[in-house]
């Protein structure tokens, strides 16, 4: 078996000098690394497919760099006036920035450069959704509790920065809806009350639109981001080697250990298969795909503006709470307040970027839970974790449509304005709504999987007693689905401290103390708890006297006759 | 009611257009005469026998006056099939023309003998034949100002308040781009001949007409949507993908049912 | 499931699987059954599939450097630049160095990962986590490793010493904050100004042409600039280019459109700022300041594509929907001795979106 064919290769590892083996002794000879190598070099990742989501963010990160290196080459980040006469016929002889003639340059008159663009582009966009359903992934199976909140934060880092990259990256090219972005983002910082102005001038050199910004959104976008987002992925990872991966919890798969493949040589291939992947993905959108055509839009210009003028998807958020937001203005002793743009475009982001970083502090307040975590929870598992996530996803939902209401509008053929006043109303009502819905979902699944294990599964045969009645015959779940089934911790509500509850006189910090024995109770509330091994043992004591009960029976059929799960001959319940 | 918002251009034309645009169609009486026969049977019933306009018992309009709108609006809307209208909306959308071209003809012959207004443009002022490149890049940049806020940079179209929309412009006959300028038909602005020349109108269908000569480079051109159109492929089809891949790369493999290897 | 831990111990890196104990939990309800057997793949045990596979992930290897190489002729036989090769009416050489390149790129991973999946060991191998925390003994000497340094700094004794660093680190935030100050000027007034004066014609955008009220009709849009946008210095040079023209643009554009006079509802003291029912806009929205042009000629409603507010511009350019809160500042428009229409004043506020010094306007 696999021993003999692991065998084989052992001895050309440990005898004969190979060539690796020169290597690595050059290298341990100067670094002494192999003790530290020793681990690693069979590191264990398991294998899941909801495990690479992160993945597919590095290697965007990683396609972004090599193709942002070539764009590099050509581009120049320059608001300097020159006028165009490159290949481009449409816009032969009209002046223009530095910036939009030399993106003209790479789209046109450099071989394989609207490629790299259009490769650069696309992988920026896969970056940020990979980061949302990495997140996503991690948030719905709880991979964020004790010890890994440090890690969930630096990937809040990340996403918030790598959202920023991509605003500065398409905001460089100076095409018309660049400037059209970046002219809004000169309302939203005008709209901050007292420096807003001062912001507005700092950073765009003087009034808007200046001749400074590309030049310095070209520094933040190539060297400041990138070298910090290059640094908190190398932490990413690091904390994700120290801690090493979490786990499904299955036979043999505890909070002790984690199972999986060796990272030499299967995870080697995997990853590294999969970043060819990605990049070839990448690749084939940025040749069969148009993205951002920059020379339909044309050059900046403040007194133009094109339907469809949109950000990229990732602030599709904040481009549909601008959108929805009435129009609230105040006067203030003079001093103008527009809450109609600082509050979704400036407090808005704040706070839901606040709330994702704490998140694993106000969960662990909420539970109690101080305990280390290194198998997942299943979704269901965690009802009401599962549903502020489906409703924040909902939230997400709802304000991006409302972000393309006017393609909504032109592609469904309803009114505009109607959209706007649903997506108004919907942001309160559907989040709720999503809410109640997901964590009674979750509760049902709950209870579907107690009684799969304590009343075992559908056969699909129907019993007939001898009062003629009928029933279903059900039959216990394997024993490796039913640990499955069981391998979750029971859920402890947080109790308050008995001090204050017994003398009813309120102990010091008695308030939060209330607020977080009644969060606590909410936040379980209704959740089935696994079975005790007495109540399975009664429970698998129902399927056996009904086993028993026809046990004289010429032919006795069980089910697994009909079910094609398990090998009829040798099953042990036939002995009853 | 709704029909209110179909007024076409105001009879206002009577008054304030100018005078250059007298028509020789209306001199044809034969015409004419077919154009009003026409206009009894198809059209008179919401536009008034004599084109004057009816107005419901509430006030509102329910077909506009036609009285100095000219040929070129009346060539404009029979002729992509906005009129006669099929029922009423915000908005009357294009469809295949009901009337045929002799048709139409009498039609515009016929309002344009109820008082002054633009005429039809001749085939020259749209065949392109004078625009240079220079031109298309003028006309390029009247595109972008005047016209892609509502029409979108790619000539895709976008919406407008309360269900009403500016519709594609991709493949849209030179002459009726033309006379939608120089009439301005339901909702759209009218874009005057003093003001955006004759030669300007050319430029800015030929910058139109060479978008569609051009190649799409960089591939599919995603409807020309803009941002929200490569989102919705960037999580459909890329994340979509890569997902479809990882489940593969995490599958089991098959498995044999054989124990040990021959 | 029995002989497994003792098969895969002498694996490398799977030492922990012997020191792994499945022993049960209290008030689990069930044990841990241990990892199940391993099963073989047809790989494993099959010399054919063996093979099979083997010329499989060979396969994909070697069509991926046909690809790469197509790349290459792509690259150097298909044409860009002003008379690109069209393949479908798509430019052909992106077409073609996307699909060689992306096919390159997926046949080298999916033969990499084939080779994974089918040949290379796929035993599991077992890991111990060990506890995160450090035992209490070396916290304990970190704690008094970091006491000692403390004590022997002596910062706690001497306050005068830490006082005064301390005082000195936040002292260099000034510099720090100081030498920023020159990123941009300050605002001064000049977002209450634009170059309207009193006088100054009204042009077409683009042509520069200079407009007479009766060249616009009822229901006509004019995307409209200041005259001094198109205007030359005596040397000839353009009296605003560039970036200044941007940012003078930013604020000077505006749309001049005609309106039935019956149907306007002036402001009383606006009763003379149109001319023959032609009124003069800001084109720069009040939310977040997108020029602003979709104009609807018979509800007179004109409409922001970047968040829809919806200003009626026969009625003071009142909001009638949308985020924006104020109405588009108007131009007093007149007309000259040559009969063009002109500003009778700049704006009398300031156009654009609302800042924190705006103030009542």
């Amino acid at each position: 078996m696999g021993a003999t064919r692991l065998g084989r290769r052992e001895p050309a590892k440990a005898q004969k000098p190979s060539k690796v083996g020169e290597v690595a002794t050059w290298a341990d000879d100067r670094h002494g690394l192999a003790a530290l190598a020793k681990k690693n070099v069979r590191k264990v990742f398991p294998d899941h497919w909801s495990f690479m989501l992160g993945e597919i963010a590095l290697w965007s990160f990683v396609i972004l760099l090599l193709t942002g290196v070539f764009l590099t080459f050509w581009f120049k980040p320059s608001m300097a006036e020159v006028v165009y006469h490159g290949s481009y016929d449409q816009l032969r002889g009209i002046p223009m920035s530095e910036a939009y003639a030399s993106t003209l340059e790479i789209s046109f008159d450099v071989r394989g450069g609207l490629l790299m663009r259009q490769i650069h582009h696309w992988s920026a966009m896969l970056f940020i959704a990979a980061m949302f359903v990495h997140m996503m992934r991690v948030f719905f199976t709880g991979a964020f509790r004790k010890p890994r909140e440090l890690n969930w934060m630096v990937g809040g880092l990340l996403l918030m920065l790598g959202i920023l990259n991509g605003f500065t990256g398409y905001s460089l090219p100076d095409d018309l809806l660049s400037g059209t972005g970046l002219r809004i983002a000169d309302g939203l910082m005008k709209s901050i009350p007292v420096v807003g102005t001062y912001v507005s001038f700092f950073v765009f050199g003087g009034e808007f639109p200046g001749d400074d910004i590309v030049s310095r959104l070209f520094t933040v976008h190539v060297l400041l981001i990138p070298g910090l987002l290059l640094a908190l992925v190398g932490l990413h990872m690091l904390l994700l080697v120290y801690h090493k991966h979490t786990q499904w919890p299955g036979p043999g798969r505890t909070e002790k250990n984690v199972v999986g493949f060796p990272m030499m040589p299967v995870y080697a291939a995997k990853a590294g298969g999969y970043f060819f992947i990605v990049f070839g993905v990448t690749a084939l959108m940025g040749g069969l795909l148009t993205i951002n055509p920059i020379w339909l839009y044309g050059p900046y210009n403040p007194s133009q503006v094109t339907a469809g003028s949109q950000p990229d998807w990732y602030m599709g958020v904040a481009e549909g709470l601008l959108r929805i937001m009435p129009g609230w203005e105040s006067e203030l002793f003079g001093y103008t307040i527009s809450w109609n743009v600082f509050l979704p475009g400036v407090v808005a982001p704040g706070i839901i970027f606040t709330m994702v970083m704490l998140y694993p502090f106000i969960e662990a307040w909420i539970t109690g839970d101080k305990r280390e975590h290194h198998l997942l929870d299943r979704p269901r598992n965690a009802p009401t974790r599962t549903a502020f996530l489906v409703a924040m996803m909902t939230l997400f939902g709802l304000l991006w449509a409302a972000g393309g209401n006017d393609l909504l509008a032109v592609t469904f053929n309803l009114n505009l304005n109607y959209i706007t006043w649903f997506m108004r109303v919907a942001i309160f009502v559907g989040p709720p709504i999503a809410f109640v819905f997901t964590r009674r979902w979750c509760i049902s699944l709950q209870r579907q999987d107690e009684e799969r294990l304590l009343h075992g599964y559908e056969t699909g045969v129907i019993m007939r007693s001898p009062e003629g009645s009928y029933s279903e015959r059900h039959l216990p779940i394997d024993r490796t689905g039913a640990y499955i089934l069981t391998a979750r911790d029971r859920d402890e509500v947080y109790q308050l401290p008995a001090g204050a509850d017994g003398n009813g006189v309120a102990a010091r910090g008695s308030l939060k103390n209330k607020v977080r024995a009644r969060l606590s109770e909410f936040w379980f509330a209704d959740n089935v708890q696994k079975p005790t091994r007495e109540e399975l043992v009664a429970g698998h004591g129902d399927t056996d006297r009904e086993l028993a009960l026809h046990a004289g029976e010429a032919h006795p059929a069980d089910g697994h006759q009909y079910d094609g799960r398990h090998d009829v001959a040798g099953d042990e319940l036939r002995k009853h | 009611m709704l029909l209110t918002a179909l007024l076409l251009t105001g009879g206002a034309y009577a008054v304030l257009s100018p005078a250059s645009a007298q028509d020789d169609l209306a001199a044809d009486e034969a015409l004419v005469d077919r154009g009003r026969q026409l206009f009894l049977v198809g059209c008179a019933s919401c536009h008034g026998t004599n084109a004057e306009g009816i107005v419901t018992s509430d006030g509102t309009q329910y077909g506009p006056s036609l009285v100095g709108v000219g040929a070129a609006a009346v060539d404009f809307q029979v002729g992509t099939g906005r009129m006669p209208l099929a029922e009423p909306g915000v908005q009357a959308p294009d469809k295949p023309a009901q009337y045929d071209d002799e048709e139409t003809r009498a039609l515009a012959a016929y309002v344009a003998s109820l008082g002054p207004g633009p005429a039809i443009p001749e085939a020259e002022k749209y065949d392109l034949e004078g625009v240079d490149e220079e031109g298309v890049v003028r006309g390029g940049q009247f595109f972008l100002t005047n016209c892609t806020a509502c029409h979108n940079f790619a000539g895709a179209g976008g919406a407008l308040p309360e269900g009403k929309y500016a519709p594609p412009l991709q493949g849209t006959d030179p002459k009726y781009i033309y006379e939608a300028m120089l009439t301005g038909p339901q909702q759209m602005p009218v874009f005057s001949d003093e003001v955006i020349t004759p030669e300007d109108k050319e430029d800015v269908i030929a910058y139109i007409q060479s978008l569609e000569e051009n190649p799409s480079y960089g591939g599919f051109a995603l409807g020309s949507y803009g941002p929200v159109a490569e989102g919705m492929f960037a999580w459909l089809l890329g994340i979509g993908a890569l997902v479809g891949f990882a489940v593969w790369i995490a599958a089991n493999s098959v498995r044999s049912k054989k124990r040990t290897k021959a | 499931m029995t002989d497994r831990r003792d098969n895969e111990m002498a694996v490398p890196g799977n030492e922990d699987a012997a020191l792994d104990p499945h022993a049960s939990q209290p008030g689990d309800p069930i044990d841990n059954p241990g990892l199940p057997a391993h099963q073989p793949r047809p790989t494993d045990v099959d010399e054919a599939a063996e093979k099979r596979a083997e010329r499989q992930v060979a396969a994909m290897f070697g069509l991926s450097a046909v690809c790469a190489v197509l790349f290459c002729v792509a690259y150097f036989a298909l044409d860009i630049g002003s008379e690109p090769d069209m393949f479908g009416g798509i430019g052909a050489q992106n077409l073609a160095l996307g699909l060689a390149l992306g096919l390159a790129l997926l046949l080298l991973g999916v033969g990499a990962i084939q080779w994974a999946r089918k040949l290379m060991s796929d035993h599991e191998i077992v890991e111990m986590r060990h506890a995160v925390a450090s035992s209490e003994e070396d916290r304990a000497d970190t704690v008094a490793a970091l006491k000692q340094g403390v004590d022997d700094s002596g910062i706690g004794r001497r306050p005068l010493i830490r006082n005064s660093m301390l005082g000195a680190v936040a002292a260099l935030g000034l510099p720090a904050v100081v030498a920023l100050r020159d990123l941009g000027e300050l605002p001064g007034s000049s977002l209450e100004e634009t170059v309207w004066r009193k006088g100054m014609r009204i042009v077409n955008d683009v042509s520069g042409t200079p407009i007479r009220p009766e060249q616009v009709e009822i229901g006509q849009l004019v995307n409209a600039e200041p005259a001094v946008f198109f205007a030359t210095d005596e040397e000839g040079e353009p009296v605003y280019e560039g970036h200044e023209l941007q940012a003078a643009k930013a604020k000077a554009a505006v749309i001049l459109v005609r309106i039935e006079p019956s149907e306007i509802s002036p402001l009383p003291a606006r009763e003379d700022w149109g001319v023959q029912g032609i009124l003069c806009y800001s084109k720069i929205c009040t939310h977040v300041g997108c020029p602003i042009s979709l104009y609807e000629q018979q509800t007179h409603h004109v409409l922001c594509p970047c968040h829809q507010s919806t200003f009626d511009l026969a009625d003071n350019a009142r909001v009638l929907f949308g985020p924006a809160d104020r109405p588009l500042p108007q131009l007093p428009l007149g007309v000259d001795d040559e009969g063009y229409l002109v500003a009778m004043s700049g704006f009398q506020e300031p156009v654009g979106p609302s800042y924190w010094e705006r103030g009542e306007s």
